[in-house]
């Protein structure tokens, strides 16, 4: 149960970095992104493309540490990133944007996310076929923990890197004025406006962080499992559980809510097929929903 | 070399049969999104239901050598027509529950409940064999009226069931709309505030156009059902359950039932003749991936639509109502 | 000089015209204030002005130029400043990070500014930390007008910032009004409380259903009986 925990932690850590974004876009695109999952997807098929090309030209090929992946994939974050980053504010100006000056109703936003999360999983589809992808064929080495935990080193990777970006962008929202001008735009987006931020400017702000941390956990979750079309869609589920827990409202709700429905998620394996695990997502949002439909750091 | 017209006509009506189940699902969601403005991204959800209930309602238990391979936790072995009725009830009663969870909440809560319980059925009857067989399903569905004509006609007589069923949804949905029920939903979409003012309770006219909505959807997923004869949750997929009708509606147009008929013609004829062109020109490497290009096409669809012809190809009927 | 003009504007929401055909002027250096009872327009005229409804017809102009249909973004940069009545802060930030905020678009150091606002209003600077959404009513109010001059402008556009105030509040506000207005700010305001807008005003329109009713001095308006028994419910 113990192990079951801290393998949670770890799930959590990538749903958190997920909700983040999620969280972020639903306050200052004011939208419900449901091509978040596969942006997530394209960032981890980026990276899986930019390491292939490395291994092919037989560039980076050394171990990084006691991981199981090498310094292509490393260096492959880079394009996977600024990749993702740029497609979600291209959708943001292709798409986005024309319907917010239509002045098109809220949920129009879902829709149109929803056709660009099928389109960006077809292409996925066709450039890499259904079957799985591993970053690396090599065995994952492990470590052994005190009360018997064993963790492969990857896990100790992935927390690192989730938690300190979590980090990075708490210091961007509070001490950057960016960050700070975002924060004003989720608040109140009229006086935003009265104070000369332009709304547009920091939407494309937020998609950019947005689409780099979905590229980010994408790539992360590739290296804890394995790379599919379907994994982001997969994923889609626990984040919004996450970012519902987390009240949609801060950073800080996002993250709880992202370890509380990794820790569930893992933990349900105990009696559950870990087939369930989106279903245990959408249970608690259900009775997130059902109980407190402000979450649990909403404010009203 | 002469033309087949029994093979061409044979084709058409198999084309018909599911271009017309896929309308009554358009239909369905016309009355949640094009009349009220519920978004609900798990029609599969309510597909899956109706294709289920239908038939654990209409088939028996297996017995004997059947029954060592095939795991079913209700068999009913009732008529057609009640599994069918059975369908619908059992969708509208799902869609009850998840309304009165996510209603009063902001739209989006409604969408991504709707993707969460289409997903989690799927799980369940992946992951449970006792209730329905798991992963393979059940088979042996009781085709109605069958051996009233020759099998090789059947599909023309389930044809016409299927239209019948079209036929009656349409008019009980333009009544319905003419009503002043309809006027009050029309009314809710232009303008929540006023309307609720007005002394209508939101709510609950929200929660009856979900639950209609999800009932057509459950006959929608029953005639499916006895049409294929099989069910399967591999079947309730996002793409094939729910995101197809959504192109369908949005491309016929949205608040019209005639838009939401067209809607799933012209989109089941791309898509079947897509399958049919990708099976015989595409090269046989590419084969397995290239059936994906639909999800591109579709997908690309349906925001076009939305920037461009938010209102489909017909566009909302001005509705003479009677006072 | 005219530092702001307004003239024949007709503006509304949606379909609904609010201002039929209003022109005013503002003279720079003076406190000029806006009257009339519950949707006359008032706060449609400014938001006009502001550039956050655009005008259907009718011209704005600010120091000579026409504005007409600048979004805020662009009034901000040109020294034009705008309190609205309600929302006017950003309850989850701070009280310096709302400031910080009426500062955004400076690349410069706001620091000192931030010290003149923090003296102007000192009871802000004892809660620099504490979060906007925290503060009681009054000090929301010095906030918002706090934040509007981070940016040093010329004319400030004010929207019933007294109404639900205690009176010593009241007074304070208006006090810190005729101290801005003596520094230089040209000051345009919207106001319920007419005895205590005339007293610190220069110059009064009166404003029924979307079309002027009267202008002139301060003080004619506060003497005018009839203006009075009309529109000021006196």
């Amino acid at each position: 149960m113990l192990e079951l925990t801290v393998y949670g932690i770890i799930l959590g850590s990538i749903i958190a970095l997920g909700a983040i974004g999620i969280t972020l876009i639903a306050h200052i695109s004011r939208m419900f992104d449901f091509a978040y999952g596969d942006k997530m997807t394209a960032g981890a098929y980026i990276a899986l493309l930019v390491s292939t090309l490395f291994s092919m030209g037989g560039l980076l090929q050394g171990k990084v540490g006691p991981f199981s992946f090498n310094w292509g994939l490393m260096v492959a974050f880079i394009p996977a990133i600024l990749i993702t980053a740029g497609l979600s504010i291209l959708f943001n100006r292709w798409v986005y944007e024309p319907l917010r000056r239509r002045g098109a109703i809220p949920i129009l936003f879902a829709m149109v996310s929803m056709g660009i999360a099928f389109a960006l999983r077809g292409l996925i589809y066709i450039l890499w076929g259904a079957d799985y992808h591993f970053y690396s064929p090599s065995v994952r080495p492990m470590i052994f923990l005190p009360l018997g935990i064993k963790l492969r080193t990857d896990e100790v990777f992935i927390m690192v890197v989730a938690w300190a970006l979590v980090a990075l962008i708490y210091l961007f929202l509070t001490r950057v004025k960016m960050g700070k001008a975002l924060r004003a735009v989720a608040d109140n987006p009229d006086l935003a406006r009265i104070a000369g931020i332009s709304t547009e400017r920091m939407i494309v702000w937020t998609e950019g962080i947005a689409g780099a941390l979905a590229a980010v956990g994408g790539v992360l979750y590739g290296i804890e499992t394995q790379l599919r079309p379907e994994m982001g869609w997969l994923f889609l589920l626990p984040l919004f559980a996450a970012a519902i827990l987390g009240s949609l409202g801060s950073i800080r709700g996002a993250l709880v809510g992202g370890l509380v429905m990794g820790i569930a998620q893992q933990v349900s394996t105990a009696w559950l097929l870990p087939t369930y695990k989106p279903a245990v997502a959408f249970i608690i949002m259900v009775l997130v929903l059902l109980f407190r439909p402000q979450g649990i750091f909403g404010r009203r | 070399m002469g033309i087949d017209i029994g093979g061409i006509l044979s084709f058409l009506a198999s084309f018909a049969i599911m271009a017309a189940i896929y309308a009554i699902f358009s239909m369905g969601l016309n009355v949640q999104w094009g009349y009220t403005g519920l978004v609900n991204f798990g029609i599969a959800g309510f597909f899956c239901i109706g294709a289920y209930t239908s038939a654990l309602v209409t088939t028996p238990l297996p017995t004997g050598v059947l029954a060592d391979y095939v795991d079913q936790a209700i068999g009913l072995n009732q008529p057609f027509l009640v599994g069918v009725l059975a369908a619908a009830i059992t969708s509208g009663l799902w869609a009850a529950l998840i309304g009165l969870l996510t209603l009063r909440l902001r739209a989006d809560y409604l969408a991504i409940s709707t993707i969460g319980l289409a997903e989690t059925l799927r799980l369940f009857f992946n992951n449970e064999p006792w209730l329905a067989n798991g992963p393979e399903g059940l088979v042996g569905l009781p085709k109605p009226l069958y051996g009233l004509v020759p099998p090789q006609y059947y599909n023309y007589l389930y044809l016409a069931i299927v239209l019948a069923f079209l036929a009656l949804i349409y008019i009980a949905i333009e009544r319905g709309i003419r009503s002043p029920w309809g006027r009050v939903l029309r009314a809710m979409r232009e303008d929540e505030v006023m309307t609720s003012a007005n002394g209508k309770n939101v709510f609950l006219f929200k929660l009856q156009s979900l639950v209609v909505g999800a009932m057509i959807m459950g006959i929608g997923g029953a005639l499916y059902a006895h049409y294929s004869a099989a069910v399967q949750p591999s079947l309730f997929t996002p793409m094939f359950g729910t995101f197809i009708i959504w192109a369908m509606l949005s491309l016929g147009g949205t608040g019209n039932n005639k838009g939401a008929i067209l809607g799933g013609f012209v989109v089941w004829a791309i898509w079947s003749w897509s399958t049919f062109l990708i099976r015989n020109v595409v090269p046989a490497g590419f084969q397995t991936r290239a059936p994906y290009i639909r999800y591109i096409l579709i997908g690309l669809l349906l925001v076009i639509i939305m920037l461009r012809r938010p209102k489909g190809l017909i566009g909302e009927e001005r509705q003479v109502s009677r006072f | 000089m005219t530092i702001l003009g307004v003239e024949d504007v007709v503006s509304g929401y949606g379909s609904m015209e609010v201002l039929h055909g209003l022109s005013l002027k503002v003279e720079e250096g003076q406190v000029v204030c806006l009257l009339g009872p519950n949707g006359a327009g008032k706060t449609t005229l400014l938001r006009t002005i502001f550039g956050i409804l655009r005008p259907w017809k009718g011209k704005i102009y600010f120091k000579g130029e026409d504005i007409s249909g600048f979004p805020p973004e662009r009034l901000v940069r040109m020294g034009m400043a705008y309190v609205p009545q309600e929302y006017n802060i950003f309850p989850s930030l701070t009280v310096q990070e709302n400031l910080e905020m009426g500062a955004f678009i400076r690349e410069d150091d706001i620091g000192p500014r931030m010290e003149e606002v923090y003296e102007l209003f000192p009871d802000l600077a004892d809660r620099r930390k504490s979060r906007a959404g925290e503060l009681s009513g009054g000090m929301r109010q010095m906030l918002a007008i706090g934040r509007a001059l981070m940016l040093n402008p010329e004319l400030l556009l004010l929207d019933e910032i007294s109404t639900g105030l205690a009176p010593f509040l009241v007074d304070a506000i208006f006090e810190r009004i005729e101290q801005l207005n003596e520094q230089g700010v040209t000051v345009f305001l919207v106001e319920q409380n007419a005895p205590k807008a005339l007293q610190s005003s220069d110059r009064a329109y009166i404003l029924e259903g979307g079309e002027k009713k009267a202008e002139g001095s301060a003080q004619e308006i506060a003497e005018d009986e009839e203006i009075g028994r009309l529109y000021l419910g006196r």
